[in-house]
């Protein structure tokens, strides 16, 4: 889980700037739109913190392109985690499913960044809780690989090969004050 | 590291916010169709009731259910205890069979503090009411249930109580309750009144960070939520007021009084009501009275402890100060 993206890294350079994000946001919402046809049943749903930002941003994009209102809403995952006795109990996000469900409908989970999918399979267990979606689809801003369980980004904005010794961390304008992800080297490494 | 919850006393104002805005998040759980987590999957939860309750057994076990905890519920009739086994040895079986957590509920006050600090078992301990001691979880569902209806649900997240008038009125003498939430009701910010016959008003009380009135009708208009509690006639030894009657009138709830209250505050009861006695049915079915609310917030608030306690490697919720010190 991307635990060390919480570290700022020290000399950290820029891979995407404010301009190449929204692009890329762009390319991501008619993807969707076009690989569902019209996108009449997507229903998105954000990972938190910046994932619901992400998803936010999307469906306003969805919106122009269909003009049709797509819901949005946010999943948390925190209390599906596999790690959880490995750390003290984390704050928990919200969870905010739009007002009808995402029984039968294409839901397309939203991340910043997939690295070990642990993430994802988590929002998985949390999905099938909540109810029972005719299709999970995932958009990352970022997959910079090293997957540890057999999951796959349908849309991703940048690949971006890594090594286990570096971060990747997204900044949002909602979050952080601007756009940008940086790559960096891991403190004390 | 402490890994209990014995008092209300031993929370900072970032440990119970904390809690309250965890609790904010299981609420949600409750409207969800599979109303299930799986948190605490694998890990054991006692419990142990040395003293008759009914909601707050069933809260826990629901609490303790909705994370998936596997729940063994010992009640004292029938078991060893009746049989004159003692509280350490109880303890020790329990430790035994590798229990993770025990919610007890006893009548002598201490004992989940005596349990918590002997070194006879290394579970972690919840508090569920000792004595005329504390009954953390109470209190942490009150100011919940006021902050949810004074603040509000979605505006309250990482708030506390500063400036909310609470007067709680009636047998304070006897309540953990009243205890719990003066302790934690002054942690939050919140100004406390203590309303009672000057017989059911503790020794100690001017030590206690609240102020005590014997006039209920002059503190109605300046409280934002009032807390009414029962005589607690199975704790009682001697007469403390001359007739029921005259309590009632002084210190009962009807909706004459309740009108004098402002138009936003709240009525509160721990339950269980004596309708007619500290309350009228008027007050108690009206849309101020939480009493309801606070039974479905205990579920919420329990969860968010057991949570916190055991969800991870070590408790998020750290102690300020220990219960000795207090």
């Amino acid at each position: 889980m991307d635990t060390e993206q919480n570290q700022a890294p020290s000399d950290a350079r820029p891979v995407l700037e404010a301009p190449d994000i929204a692009r890329v946001l762009t390319r991501i919402a008619h993807e969707i739109v076009e690989r569902a046809k019209g996108a009449d049943d997507v229903v998105l749903l954000g990972i938190p913190t910046r994932g619901v930002f992400l998803a936010r941003r999307l469906a306003a994009k969805l919106e122009e392109i269909t003009d049709r209102k797509v819901p949005v809403g946010s999943l948390d995952i925190t209390m599906y985690r596999d790690d959880l006795r490995m750390h003290p109990p984390r704050a928990l996000a919200r969870t905010e499913i739009p007002g009808d469900g995402i029984d039968g409908r294409l839901v397309v989970l939203v991340d910043d960044v997939l690295f070990s999918g642990r993430t994802i399979r988590a929002a998985l267990d949390a999905l099938g809780d909540i109810g029972r979606p005719r299709a999970v689809q995932l958009a990352v801003l970022v997959d910079r690989g090293h997957r540890e369980l057999p999951i796959r980004a349908d849309y991703v904005g940048k690949n971006l090969p890594t090594s286990l010794r570096e971060t990747v961390k997204v900044l949002l304008a909602e979050e952080d004050g601007r756009d940008t992800v940086l790559l960096g080297a891991k403190p004390d490494q | 590291m402490q890994r209990h919850l014995i008092s209300a006393a031993d929370l900072s104002r970032d440990d119970a916010v904390l809690i309250l805005d965890t609790a904010e998040e299981m609420a949600r759980v409750a409207d969800r169709p599979i109303k299930k987590l799986p948190t605490l999957r694998g890990r054991t939860i006692v419990n142990l009731f040395f003293e008759d309750s009914t909601r707050t057994r069933i809260s826990f076990e629901a609490a303790e259910k909705r994370l998936s905890a596997d729940v063994i519920n010992f009640t004292a009739k029938g078991s060893s205890v009746s049989k004159g086994e003692s509280l350490k040895d109880t303890a020790q079986t329990l430790e035994a069979m590798g229990v993770d957590a025990v919610v007890i509920r006893h009548g002598a006050s201490g004992a989940p503090y005596r349990l918590a600090t002997s070194g006879w078992i290394d579970a972690a301990v919840v508090n569920a009411g000792d004595g005329t001691h504390q009954h953390p979880t109470q209190a942490l569902l009150d100011a919940f249930t006021m902050r949810r209806r004074l603040v509000g649900r979605d505006t309250g997240l990482g708030q506390d109580l500063s400036g909310k008038r609470v007067t709680i009125v009636g047998d304070v003498l006897h309540s953990r309750v009243a205890r719990s939430n003066v302790d934690l009701l002054h942690t939050l910010g919140a100004e406390v009144t203590l309303v009672a016959p000057p017989t059911l008003v503790p020794v100690g009380v001017e030590s206690w960070p609240c102020e005590v009135s014997y006039d209920l009708d002059a503190v109605l208009p300046k409280s934002d939520a009032v807390m009414m509690l029962r005589v607690q006639r199975e704790r009682m030894n001697a007469a403390f007021f001359p007739t029921e009657r005259e309590y009632s009138r002084r210190y009962g709830l009807d909706g004459d009084r309740m009108a004098r209250m402002p138009e936003h505050a709240i009525v509160m009861h721990p339950g269980p009501m004596v309708r007619g006695m500290e309350i009228t049915a008027e007050v108690a079915d009206s849309d101020r009275c939480t009493v309801v609310e606070q039974v479905a917030n205990g579920v919420s608030i329990r969860m968010a402890v057991l949570y916190l306690l055991l969800g991870g490697n070590e408790p998020a919720v750290s102690h300020a100060r220990t219960t000795e010190e207090k």
